[in-house]
């Protein structure tokens, strides 16, 4: 996870965690973590606010959304896909 | 019919942060009034109002606890911690359910309404953060005691304007006078010293731009304030049980409309909500030793009121004292009764009745002892506290010292 956008996220993922960003690796889930919806709902603003992005997601049915949270690798390949479709 | 008592108070006003700080600046006659500090005061007329000094949000909440509270929860969270400590109820299972949480509130989060007004419409930002709602929304402070506290009773906000803060602490008192609850965390709480809310108010013309001077003949207007008190209140017995500190006790509420003007109050309908409020505590007129006024500093207010008081307590309404504690602490709104009652209580269990601050010159159509500049100390064993609100309504509560 060296890339500039996983690192991003991670810093983002761990500052709502409150927790190191070394702490954070690929397979780590949002639930690991401790994130409740509302963090969750917070992480995903600060991404759309730090990549300039709209991200697909449903608060509704968290996991039925088009973005994929399941955990830090799934999203940060999410993320980079939608950086790439904004061109 | 069971009696209801104050056990706890907390304030937070432009006169200081904790209760004892708002009663030694109401001793003092000190005003709070000055500069706007917090905001940018471009293309704005109204350059003074009352704002909580000293104040720092991350001395008294955690991060996460700042995403989701504007500034009108936290001076709410912060007042009903006072109250509860200072009350030393403990709401544990058996009360939870028991205890209730009836809060006023005009405005609601304001701050974090006006601030991303103008991020959307004023910048064009095309994203805000995801927890406007529950920021914004006027029940919020009321929610979040409940939370913070564990109070699981009913629970509800009162939105009334200048009245909502007299309407909460009224309806608690109802509800536990009618068995509905045994306890509640009541008051009010307003924090809308934003750009927005002052240019509408500025748009009314009625706002003072030097200070407020309640039934001085100088008046110019009224001035805004922020701020939120909270009151513990409980029915008498289990109060007494626990060998809680009884502050005073509420024996009367009175409420009223107008039905009338949108703006212009009548005098007729604030006299039916006073007699109201008396007939409700079995209070006669020669009774009452401190009326905590609305006192607005507008002509209009002021005149009305000094009628409505004239025309119901008839020649013994010269020798009440009447103070507007507004002249301190300013207008502050959805909060104005509950920080209104703060000095009421003051007055009760301390022997000190507040002053009518700023006062420059006697206006001969009040023809009410104002109490000006100085507090003067007296045994007050009954008062009252005017509200009357935009709207045409109004609402007064009846206070007694405790003796037993």
């Amino acid at each position: 996870m060296t890339d500039e956008v996983t690192e991003k996220i991670v810093r983002i993922i761990a500052d709502q965690a409150m927790v190191e960003p070394g702490q954070i690796k690929p397979e780590t889930t949002l639930d690991d973590l401790g994130l409740d919806s509302l963090g969750l709902v917070e992480v995903v603003f600060s991404i759309e606010e730090e990549f300039d992005i709209s991200v697909p997601y449903n608060a509704n049915e968290p996991n039925d959304s088009e973005f994929d949270i399941s955990n830090v690798a799934a999203i940060s390949a999410a993320v980079k896909q939608l950086i790439a479709e904004k061109g | 019919m069971r009696r209801v008592v104050v056990t706890g108070l907390g304030v937070v006003s432009a006169l200081g942060i904790g209760r004892d700080r708002h009663f030694e600046g109401l001793r003092d006659g000190r005003v709070g009034i000055g500069p706007l500090t917090r905001i940018s005061l471009e293309n704005l007329s109204i350059t003074i109002g009352a704002q909580v000094p000293d104040y720092d949000e991350t001395e008294h909440f955690s991060r996460s606890q700042l995403t989701l509270y504007d500034r009108v929860t936290q001076l709410a969270t912060l007042a009903g911690r006072e109250a509860v400590a200072q009350s030393g109820i403990e709401i544990d299972e058996a009360l939870a359910t028991r205890t209730a949480v009836v809060m006023g509130s005009s405005l609601g989060g304001m701050t974090t309404i006006d601030n991303n007004y103008k991020l959307t419409y004023g910048e064009g930002k095309t994203r805000v953060h995801p927890f406007l709602v529950p920021r914004l929304m006027a029940n919020a402070p009321a929610s979040h005691l409940s939370m913070e506290h564990g109070a699981k009773g009913p629970n509800w906000t009162v939105s009334t304007a200048c009245s909502s803060g007299n309407h909460a602490i009224g309806q608690a008192f109802h509800l536990i006078r009618s068995g509905g609850a045994d306890a509640a965390l009541c008051g009010g709480a307003e924090a809308a010293l934003v750009w927005g809310t002052l240019k509408a108010w500025e748009g009314l013309r009625v706002m003072s731009k030097t200070a407020c001077r309640p039934f001085s003949k100088t008046r110019d207007g009224m001035v805004q304030g922020e701020g939120a008190a909270v009151l513990v209140i409980e029915e008498l017995e289990r109060a007494k049980a626990r060998g809680a500190t009884i502050l005073g006790e509420i024996c009367g509420f009175g409420m009223t409309s107008d039905a009338g003007d949108i703006v212009t109050p009548s005098q007729a309908d604030a006299a039916r909500a006073i007699r109201d409020a008396m007939a409700d505590a079995k209070m006669g007129a020669e009774e009452v030793g401190y009326i905590n006024a609305h006192g607005t500093a507008t002509t209009i207010n002021d005149r009305t009121e000094a009628g409505a008081i004239r025309n119901v307590l008839g020649e013994h309404a010269a020798r009440v004292p009447v103070s507007s504690t507004k002249s301190m602490h300013a207008h502050c709104i959805g909060a104005a009764g509950a920080i209104e009652a703060a000095a009421v209580l003051m007055a009760l269990s301390e022997g000190v009745i507040p002053p009518t601050a700023s006062h420059e010159e006697e206006d001969p159509e009040i023809g009410l002892d104002v109490v000006p500049n100085t507090a003067r100390e007296a045994t007050v064993h009954a008062a009252l506290s005017n509200s009357f609100a935009f709207g045409g309504l109004n609402a007064v509560l009846a206070f007694r010292r405790f003796t037993g």
